[in-house]
Formats: structure tokens, sequence, C-alpha cells
């Protein structure tokens, strides 16, 4: 029983931190299907999303309002804003430049933006980590109080729902709407989408921008889930929820989703049975590992390669 | 036209602003167990304003300030220079390079010994960027793991030592020896991979060496490192006041010269030279035997050079292998020159400033890594009161560079043709 217990805390916990990844993923997911580059910069425009709302969050906390879903909404828009216009600049002056060009070159120019946007924050914020308040407290046990209990905090509660509701807002945005329509065109065939009249460079616009809004998100779940942020901690999250990309298929929405909720369980597992420290090392192998067998991931189109 | 410049123009200033402002305008400080919100300085503020002015007139007049550039006269010149012929160019860059190689001998002894220290390590990351130069610049394989192979190299020399008492000199060989045996047992799987998904691969790669370095505390000593990494001897000749291992001499007895702790350093900036000498020369020459040539056509048409018969596992798992191998050499020189090495050294941003300096010195060419290795461990060093700046500079000057010249400020130049246009 108690064993049980212990496998579903553990569960609970990795579906958390992986619904957050699958939020993140989307970003690197939707860009690489319609233009084929990998947004190494995505890590750090989703760090940038949780300063934000940290920020908004402080301003609030000054002016003295209190009321918890007020401050919530407020931080989650600003962060969505900054993090969406980030997006938007990042793709306008680094990406579009060398779009078509050799791969590498977009590549290193996304490294170039990655390193520059971390010392960015790192110089305006401080190198330190912040701590970020716990807004959402208290939660459920489950289980005996002499042995191993069960928590389910209100915070992940608020992580699962809200997750939730991003990608089924985003599920009817792609099906449904006049972008999302276009999105899916351009992803398929960039150069026939642009024949037929769409306008390209503000569907790859829109697609940085949706990517960017939803790893704000995540920032702001994230920041209050740890309960500190640093101007680093882009980096490695962007770099997991890449790997939860590759691992459902990258290009695949629904892909995106699976992998971050698998690599999530497949981390914490890692961390409550072996040591947290190589949960990394988990996570680094496991992609190492779809890479060489299954580069097209759990749900990802085989690519042909023409000559 | 004009409304909707303008209507374009407005919303990029906007932007300049939602992305300026609450990050630099707005700082979080800690006091006590709070966190509190402080308004950055005016200057701050009004440089973000300017910036968004800035913005604002540049995209309302882009298409002028464009038409404007194309005709200046100094920028078009340089782009159409007709290259040198090659026989002259060859001559004038080993007489260049000559000339480098004498100066640098002799310059340490005129010097400050804070200056040969630093020149050390310009040396060191000269043998890393030229090893890299064969990966990414040669081959075309972005490997943003590259620092693994330099951990190796740095472990290698620093567990035998403290467990096996082995020299400097021995350490050498196996230390790029094994770098080498780990590029070519990682990149024999890997190297089917695209391009891109090779970079991440190479960058998980190094993140797991670093982690398990730092989490194998019984063999590495994790976070705490390894200190007591002695130093190269000549000719079994120590460079320490009082000689150490028993069988050896000291250097300035056996010539009898008065102790000066400067012959270390001096010592340690020759071999370094030298090695990076070596690195040089040995990559000069395989560029252009059959497999640097095998390189270069792989990058340039993968598919092409398959249906010529190049083996591509085989060419690419040259490039990867002779990379790390290099690499392995910079790390034992490295631990040798520290003394002390822990993860620390070999972060995923060592990797990246190595890459910055082969693209900005240009992608394939050896003097242009050179100097841009010289450039970027120098400049920081020369602007302290910049040098906080330095990531950030790196960073920004890596996108502009592919922007703008992704051949890299001294391109590599080989004999080509070029078909006239006609009319």
């Amino acid at each position: 029983m108690q064993d049980l217990l212990y496998f579903l805390q553990q569960l609970i916990n990795g579906l958390t931190i992986g619904s957050t990844y699958a939020l993140i993923a989307i970003g690197y997911t939707m860009v690489y299907g319609i233009i084929g580059m990998i947004n190494f910069a995505h890590g750090e425009i989703y760090m940038i999303g949780a300063y934000t709302a940290l920020i908004a969050i402080t301003g609030l906390a000054a002016l003295g309002i209190a009321w918890l879903p007020l401050i919530l909404i407020v931080a989650l828009v600003c962060a969505m804003i900054v993090s969406s216009s980030m997006g938007w600049a990042v793709e306008r002056v680094a990406y579009r430049p060398v779009r078509g060009r050799h791969r590498l070159i977009p590549l290193i120019s996304a490294i170039g933006m990655s390193i520059f946007l971390q010392n960015y924050v790192h110089l305006a914020q401080g190198s330190r980590n912040i701590g970020f308040p716990a807004l959402i407290e208290g939660g459920f046990r489950f289980g005996s109080a002499d042995s191993f209990q069960t928590s389910i905090s209100y915070m992940q509660i608020t992580i699962f729902i809200t997750t939730l509701i991003c990608m089924s807002l985003l599920s009817l945005f792609i099906s449904r709407s006049r972008i999302g329509r276009a999105c899916r065109a351009v992803s398929q065939d960039l150069g026939m989408a642009s024949l037929l009249g769409i306008d390209t460079n503000r569907i790859i616009s829109a697609t940085f921008v949706i990517g960017a809004a939803l790893a704000a998100v995540a920032g702001l779940l994230l920041g209050m889930y740890y309960g500190s942020i640093d101007p680093l901690f882009g980096f490695i999250a962007g770099l997991k929820a890449f790997t939860a990309a590759v691992l459902g298929g990258i290009g695949s929405i629904p892909g995106a989703m699976l992998g971050g909720l698998i690599l999530g369980v497949a981390e914490s597992m890692t961390s409550g049975y072996l040591s947290g420290e190589y949960k990394d090392v988990v996570s680094f192998g496991l992609l190492i590992l779809i890479l060489l067998f299954k580069p097209t991931g759990l749900l990802g189109k085989p690519e042909v390669e023409k000559i | 036209m004009a409304a909707n410049n303008l209507k374009h123009a407005l919303f990029c200033a906007i932007v300049t602003l939602i992305v300026a402002y609450p990050i630099l305008g707005l700082n979080l400080v800690a006091s006590g167990t709070e966190i509190v919100l402080e308004g950055a300085t005016t200057q701050t503020v009004i440089s973000v304003l300017v910036a968004a002015v800035v913005v604002f007139l540049f995209q309302l007049f882009r298409d002028n300030i464009m038409a404007l550039l194309g005709q200046a006269p100094a920028l078009n010149s340089l782009a159409n220079r007709q290259p040198m012929e090659q026989s002259k160019r060859l001559k004038l860059e080993s007489t260049i390079l000559t000339l480098i190689i004498i100066g640098a001998l002799f310059w340490p002894f005129f010097v400050s010994r804070g200056s040969v220290d630093l020149a050390t390590l310009v040396l060191i990351y000269i043998m890393l960027a030229l090893g890299l130069n064969v990966v990414v610049g040669l081959a075309g394989l972005l490997d943003l793991g590259y620092v693994a192979f330099y951990a190796v190299g740095a472990y290698t020399f620093a567990l035998l030592s403290q467990y096996y008492g082995v020299s400097f000199w021995f350490a050498l060989p196996i230390g790029a020896l094994l770098a080498a045996t780990f590029g070519l047992v990682l990149g024999f799987p890997v190297l089917r991979l695209r391009g891109d998904y090779l970079a991440i691969v190479t960058l998980g790669f190094g993140e797991i060496i670093r982690i398990l370095l730092n989490n194998m505390t019984s063999l590495t000593g994790g976070p705490n490192g390894i200190g007591g990494i002695p130093d190269p001897t000549l000719f079994g000749m120590e460079f320490g006041r009082r000689v150490k291992e028993e069988g050896n001499t000291s250097f300035h007895e056996t010539f009898g010269i008065a102790y000066s702790s400067e012959h270390k350093i001096i010592f340690l900036y020759l071999i370094a030279l030298v090695l990076a000498v070596i690195t040089a020369l040995v990559i000069r020459r395989l560029m252009r035997m059959p497999v640097g040539r095998a390189w270069e056509a792989l990058r340039e048409d993968e598919i092409a050079a398959r249906s010529l018969g190049l083996s591509r596992t085989a060419v690419k798992l040259s490039a990867f292998t002779i990379g790390a191998f290099f690499a392995g050499f910079a790390g034992t020189v490295f631990a040798s020159k520290q003394g002390f090495i822990s993860p620390e050294s070999f972060v995923f941003l060592e990797s990246a400033i190595v890459l910055a300096i082969v693209v900005l010195g240009g992608m394939g060419s050896q003097l242009g890594v050179i100097l841009a290795a010289i450039a970027v461990t120098i400049l920081p060093e020369l602007a302290r009161e910049f040098s906080e700046y330095r990531m950030l500079i790196f960073g920004a000057a890596m996108v502009l560079m592919m922007v703008w010249r992704p051949q890299g400020l001294m391109p590599m130049r080989r004999i080509h043709i070029e078909l006239e246009k006609q009319e």
C-alpha cells in the first residue's frame, strides 16, 4: 500500500512538471513544423515570462492589491504580452533575415540570441535567484498519518487545469480559426501556401507569438511551483521541453503534449527511485536514444528526403 | 504605403517598449525576506525611450535608409574585391604566421607574469577553436558539446596524476587519445542525424558528461574538483622551488640561476605555443589532404558527395574524432595550467564561446579563427569595466554575424571560377 502511495506521488509530481514541459514544447514544435528550425531562444522567452510575472506580482503587492484571482490574471496577461512581444521581436531580428539559408546559420543565430537574452536579464535583474511567492498554498492528502502520505497541492491542480485550458484553446484555435487553418497550410507546404495568398510572414510571426505566450503561462506556473527563478533557469527547461517535443514527434502538437507528460513522469520516477541528481541524465539520455532509434518521435510523420 | 509604414513603425516602437521596459526599468530587489520593486535610474528609462524612438524612425524611413546603405561605396568595394591569387595568398599567410610565431617565442621574456598567463589561456582557446573549426567549419557538423572532450582531456590528466602519479608528458597523448576515443564512440551512432538534431544530441552529451563529473564524487571529487595537478617537467627538471618527486632535479639548480616563479609560467606558455602550432600545422595539412577535401565536399552537398563514393560515416567520423583529439590536447594543458579543475570549467557556455570564436573568425579559415580567439579572450581583459557585458556582446555578435556576414570576418577563400553574368 505504501509503495503504491509513493508511486502515485511520483506520478502526480511527474504529470505536473510534464504538463508544463508540454506547454513550452508547443513553441518548439510549432516553429519546427513550419520553418524547420530549432528555436533555441525559446527557453529564454519562457524565463522572461516568469520574470515578468514576478514583476507584475510584486508590483501589485506594492499597490496593496491582495485579491488572488486578480493578481494571477494580471500576472498572466503581463507575462503573455511581454513574452509574445519578445517572441515576435526575436523572430524579426534574428531569424527572418537568415531564413532559407544553410541549416546551421539560423541555429547559430538562435544560440546567439539565447546567450544574449540570458545576459540581458542577468544584467538587468542580477544573477541571484529570486524567491517567487507561492500564491496558492495547501492541498489534499491521502493515506494514514503514521506512514507515507500522497499529497496533491492546490498548486498542482492549478497547473493541471491551466494547462488543460491552454491546450484546449490551442487545439480549437488551430483547427477552427482562420489563422490556425493558415498555420496548418503553411506547415504542410510553405511555398504553395504563399501562392494561394496566405501571408506566410505573418503566419510565421503568429507561430512565434503563440509559442511564446504559452511559454509565458508555463513560466508563471513553474515559477510559483519551484518557488524561485534565476536568469539561467530557462536554458535547462528549454532543453527538456525540446526533448519532449522530439519525443512526441517534432512538428506534431498532440505529440508535444504526450512527450511532455512522458518526460515529466520519467524524470520524477528517476528522482523518486534513483537519485534527483540523475534526472537530467535520464532526460538527455532519453533524447539521444529517441533521436537514434526513432527520430520521428512517437506521433511524428516520417520525413522524406527530396533530392 | 506611407500610412502602412507609419503603422508598422509605431507597432515596432511599441514592441520595443514592451520588450525593454519591464525587464530593464523595473528591478526586483531582495530586501530582507521580502522582494520589492525598484524603478531603474532615469538614465535607463531615457535610453529605453530613445531606443524606441530610434526603432520608430528606422522603420519609418526603412526603405530610404536601405537604399542609402546600398549606395555607400565603402561597403560595396569590400564585397566585390577580387580574391588574391592562391599562391600569393598562401605565401603571405605563411610569412605572417612565421612572423607571429617568432614574435610569440620571444615575447614572454619581456612582459609581466599576468600577460604570459593570459597568453597561455589564449593559446588554449586557439587549440580548442582550431579543433572545433574542423568539426563545424570544415565538416559542417554543429557540435554543441565540444567542451565534453575538453573535459575528458583535463580529467584524464587530473585523475591519472592523482591515482597513478602520471606526469604531464605521458598524460598529454593519453588524454588526447582518450578524448578522440570518446569522439569516435559518441560519433559513431549520432553522425547519422541531420544537422540540427546532431547539435542537440551533442549538447545533451556535453551536459551528461558534466553531470556525471559532478556526481561521481568518489572518483572525481564532484563539485569540489581535483587539485594538486602537477606542472609539466622539462626532461625531469621541475619548476618548483623544491623537488617534489624523487629522481627529479629542479630547473633553477641545474642551470645555476636564481629561482623565479616566472620560469614555470613561461615554460607552460611555451608548451602551449608549441602545441598550438602543431595543432595548426596538422590541421593545415589535413585540409589539403583528400580527407580534408572530403569534409568540405560533404558539407557543401551531402548527396553529391555520397554519389561520388565518399563514405558519409567515415568522413564525418574522422572530422569528429580529430576535433575531439585536439580538444583533449587543450584540456590537458588547461588542467596543468590551472592546477585545479572542477566541472564548473566545462559548462555549455564554454562550448558556446569556442563556437562564437569559430563563427566570428570565419568558419573554415585558420587565420581568422586564430585572430578571433585572440580578440575574444583579450578584449574583455582590456576593457575590464565592460567585462560583465562580455557574454551579452558575444550573443549579439553571433546573431549579427549570421545576419550580415555568415562567412565570418576572414572567410576561407579558395580558387574558384565565377560565371560572368549574361545580359
